[in-house]
C-alpha cells in the first residue's frame, strides 16, 4: 500500500513510500541518486512516511537505482541518524553491497567527542571569563618573558651568558647595515612631508624660514627615531618572529631546551642586544636624512639659502632634543626586538601559526612603540629634557 | 644487563583540563630498545615530551637509575639531561648552522675539548652517519634522509646513555628506514646505550623492539607491554592484535 511518492527534478529520481511487511515502512528508490540531482531532505522523507500512522522499522529497496554517487550515501546516513532519532529501527542490510561498506566505513570513526565540544559557542559569561583568563594569562607570559630576559641580560654583563658570536655579527648587519636603503627612503620623504605641511602654514605668517626649526626639531625628537622604530618592526621584529617560530615549529627549540642550553639567552639575547645597538644609529642616520628632505623642499621651493637653512637648523637642534630623541629610539629597539621575539618564542607548531605570530608581531611592536612614546614624551617634559 | 634505567611511575599527561594518557607505569631496562607503540594521536610523542623533560607532568614522574627527574633540583635536571641523546620527528637540526657546527654545539656547551679535538668527533660522528665530507652544508642542502641522520649524529655527539628516537622512519624510503634500523642496532650495540622509539613501523618494531609499551587512545591508558614479538603471539587484547597484525582479524 503506498503512502507517497515523490520525485526529483524532471523525474531524474523516484522514491516511493510504501507499507512493508509486519510493520515497517519500505523505502523503494529508483532512478538517478547522485550529488547534482537535487536528493529529498530526510527529516521531509520521513514526515512524510510517518503521516500514516508509527512504524518501529524501516527497510529500504535501492533495485532501481540506475546510478549513484557520494549523493546517495549522504542521504541514506542522513535518513538512518533521522530514524535513530525518532527511534524508528532502520534495517540498511538489503542496501548494495558498495553502499553497505561506505556506509560502515563512515560510521567506524567514531566521532570525537573531546574534540568537537570546542566547536559550541558558550554562553555570554563564559565567554567574558575565558577572555579574561587569556588576558591574566597572556600578561603573565609577557611578565615572565620581560624578566627571564632581564635576567639574561645580567648573565651577559657578568660575561657568563651563552651565545654565539656570529649569530649577534650576522643581526647586526641584518638589522643595520642592511636596514639602511629603506630607512634612508622613508625618513627622506618624511622630511619633505614635514617641511611642505610646515610650509603651507608659516608662509601664512610669512615665516617660511622657520621650517628649517620645524623639520630639524621635529625629526631629532620625534620622527627619526620613530619612523626607524616603525620600520624595524615591520622589517625585523616580522623576521624575528617568523624565525623563532619556525625554530618552535622545526622543533629547534626543543632541542636547546633538551641540551640545556636556555634559548632566552642562546637566541633572544643576540637580537636584542644587536636592535638596542643598532637602533639609535639609525635613528640619528633618520634624522640626517628627514632633515636634509626639508632642505630640498626649503632650498627648492622655499627659496631659503643653503647657509640660512644649514644655520638655523642647528641653532633650533638643542642637545636635549638629540638625546630625548637618541634615548627613545634605544627603548623602542628593546620593545621591537622584545615584541618579535615574544611572539616568535610563543608561537605554535604550525606554518600558519608562523604567519600569525609575525603579523602580531609587527601589531604588537606598533603598539609598544606609540604608547612608550607617549609615556616618555611626557616623563621628558616633566624632566625638562 | 637488566638493570632498571628508567621509570615511569603513574604519569597522567594533559594540555590544559584535556587528558591525553592518564595512569603509566613501565620500566625501561638498560640496554633495551623499548617501543612506544599506539594509534596516530593516542599520546607518544606527548609521552617522550614527558620523558625528555620538555612537559611537566600533570602527576607521577620519569626517575632514571632511581633519580626523580621532575623532583630534582633544577641542576640535577640539566645533569640528567646531559645523559640523553633525542632524534626529534623533524630532525630539528639548528637551520642557521652547518652540520658540523649542529653537531659541535653540545660538545662546546659540555666539555673542555679544545676545537681541533672538537673537530674530530664532529667528523667521526658524522662518518659513523654516513656523512663524511658533509661538514660544512646547511640543514637545507641536504635531503631529508640525510637530514636525520645528521640529527642523529648531533644526539649522539655525547655519547649519551638514553637514546630517544620520535618516528625515525618516517618520510623515509623503505631502504633508508631499514639502514637506520640497522644503524640503531649498531649504535645499541656498540655504544651499549639504552634506546626509546616512538614508531609505527611493524618491521622495525619487530626487528629491533625488545621491550614495549602500548598506549590506547579511547581508554587512555596503556593496554599492554612487553616483548613486541611475544605480544603478537600471545596477547589477548583485540586492538593490540590488530595493531601487530595490520587489522587481520584472528
Ligand atoms: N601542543 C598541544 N596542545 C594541545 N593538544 C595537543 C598538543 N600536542 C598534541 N596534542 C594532542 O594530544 C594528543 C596526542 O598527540 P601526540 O602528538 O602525542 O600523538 P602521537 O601519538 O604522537 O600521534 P602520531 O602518531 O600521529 O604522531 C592528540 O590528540 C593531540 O591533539
Ligand atoms: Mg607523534
Amino acid at each position: 500500500m503506498a503512502i507517497a511518492q515523490i520525485e526529483g527534478t524532471a523525474s531524474a529520481w523516484q522514491l516511493h513510500v510504501a507499507r512493508g511487511p509486519s510493520d515497517a515502512v519500505l523505502l523503494r528508490l529508483s532512478g538517478r541518486w547522485t550529488l547534482d540531482a537535487r536528493l529529498p531532505l530526510a527529516g521531509a522523507v520521513l514526515d512524510d512516511a510517518q503521516s500514516d500512522g508509527r512504524f518501529s522499522r524501516m527497510a529500504f529497496d535501492a533495485g532501481g537505482v540506475e546510478a549513484w554517487d557520494s549523493g546517495l550515501v549522504i542521504f541514506l546516513r542522513a535518513i538512518a541518524a533521522e530514524a535513530q532519532r525518532r527511534g524508528l529501527d532502520a534495517d540498511l542490510s538489503p542496501l548494495p553491497e558498495g553502499i553497505r561498506r561506505l556506509l560502515a566505513l563512515a560510521a567506524a570513526v567514531p566521532e570525537r567527542k573531546d574534540t568537537s565540544a570546542g566547536a559550541r559557542r558558550p554562553f555570554f559569561l563564559a565567554r567574558v571569563g575565558t577572555s579574561t583568563l587569556d588576558g591574566v594569562r597572556e600578561a603573565r607570559a609577557l611578565l615572565a618573558f620581560l624578566g627571564e630576559a632581564f635576567l639574561s641580560v645580567v648573565r651577559l654583563v657578568g660575561g657568563k651568558a651563552r651565545f654565539q658570536r656570529s649569530e649577534l655579527l650576522l643581526t647586526l648587519q641584518q638589522v643595520g647595515a642592511q636596514a639602511l636603503p629603506i630607512v634612508s627612503l622613508i625618513s627622506f620623504l618624511v622630511g619633505i612631508i614635514l617641511a611642505y605641511v610646515g610650509a603651507l602654514q608659516l608662509r601664512q605668517f610669512g615665516a617660511q624660514v622657520y621650517v628649517a626649526d620645524l623639520v630639524g626639531i621635529a625629526m631629532t625628537r620625534e620622527m627619526g627615531a620613530m619612523m626607524a622604530a616603525i620600520i624595524m618592526a615591520g622589517r625585523t621584529g616580522a623576521a624575528f618572529a617568523a624565525q623563532l617560530g619556525t625554530m618552535q615549529v622545526n622543533e629547534e627549540i626543543d632541542a636547546l631546551q633538551t641540551l640545556g642550553i636556555p634559548a632566552m639567552e642562546f637566541l633572544v639575547l643576540p637580537r636584542m642586544l644587536a636592535l638596542a645597538l643598532m637602533m639609535p644609529l639609525l635613528g640619528v642616520y633618520a634624522d640626517l636624512l628627514g632633515i636634509l628632505g626639508g632642505a630640498v623642499v626649503g632650498l627648492g621651493t622655499l627659496d631659503l639659502g643653503a647657509a640660512e637653512y644649514y644655520y638655523r637648523t642647528i641653532n633650533a637642534i638643542g642637545i636635549d632634543d638629540f638625546v630625548a630623541g637618541v634615548m627613545k629610539a634605544s627603548v623602542f629597539g628593546v620593545l621591537v626586538a622584545i615584541a618579535g621575539c615574544l611572539r616568535g618564542m610563543q608561537c605554535g607548531r604550525s606554518s600558519a601559526a608562523v604567519g600569525a605570530a609575525a603579523t602580531s608581531a609587527v601589531v604588537t611592536g606598533i603598539v609598544l612603540i606609540i604608547v612608550s612614546d607617549a609615556m616618555l614624551t611626557v616623563v621628558f617634559d616633566l624632566i625638562g629634557l | 644487563m637488566s638493570s632498571v634505567k628508567i621509570e615511569v611511575r603513574d604519569l597522567d599527561m594533559m594540555y590544559g583540563t584535556r587528558v591525553i594518557q592518564k595512569n603509566l607505569n613501565f620500566t625501561v631496562n638498560a640496554g633495551d630498545v623499548f617501543v612506544i607503540m599506539g594509534g596516530s594521536g593516542c599520546g607518544k610523542s606527548t609521552l617522550l615530551r614527558h620523558m625528555i623533560g620538555l612537559i611537566e607532568p600533570a602527576r607521577g614522574d620519569v626517575y632514571y637509575d632511581g633519580r626523580s627527574f621532575w623532583d630534582a633540583e633544577p641542576s640535577g635536571r640539566a645533569a640528567q639531561l646531559r645523559r640523553l641523546g633525542v632524534l626529534y620527528q623533524s630532525g630539528a637540526l639548528w637551520s642557521s648552522m652547518t652540520l658540523a657546527e649542529n653537531v659541535a654545539l653540545p660538545l662546546g656547551e659540555y666539555t673542555d675539548l679544545a676545537a681541533a679535538e672538537i673537530r674530530d668527533v664532529v667528523a667521526l660522528k658524522l662518518a659513523l652517519v654516513g656523512l663524511a665530507g658533509f661538514e660544512d652544508f646547511y640543514p637545507a642542502e641536504i635531503s631529508g634522509g640525510m637530514r636525520k641522520r645528521a640529527a642523529l649524529a648531533r644526539a649522539m655527539a655525547l655519547d649519551p646513555d638514553v637514546l630517544f628516537f620520535d618516528e625515525p622512519s618516517a618520510g623515509l624510503d623503505p631502504i633508508s628506514s631499514r639502514l637506520l634500523d640497522d644503524l640503531i642496532h649498531e649504535l645499541r650495540d656498540s655504544l651499549g646505550a639504552t634506546i626509546i622509539v616512538v614508531t609505527h613501523e611493524l618491521p622495525s618494531i619487530f626487528a629491533i623492539g625488545t621491550n614495549s609499551v602500548f598506549l590506547d587512545a579511547e581508554t587512555k591508558t596503556m593496554i599492554a607491554g612487553g616483548d613486541p614479538k611475544t605480544l603478537l603471539r600471545e596477547c589477548r587484547d583485540p586492538k593490540v592484535h590488530r595493531f601487530l597484525t595490520r587489522g587481520e582479524e584472528n
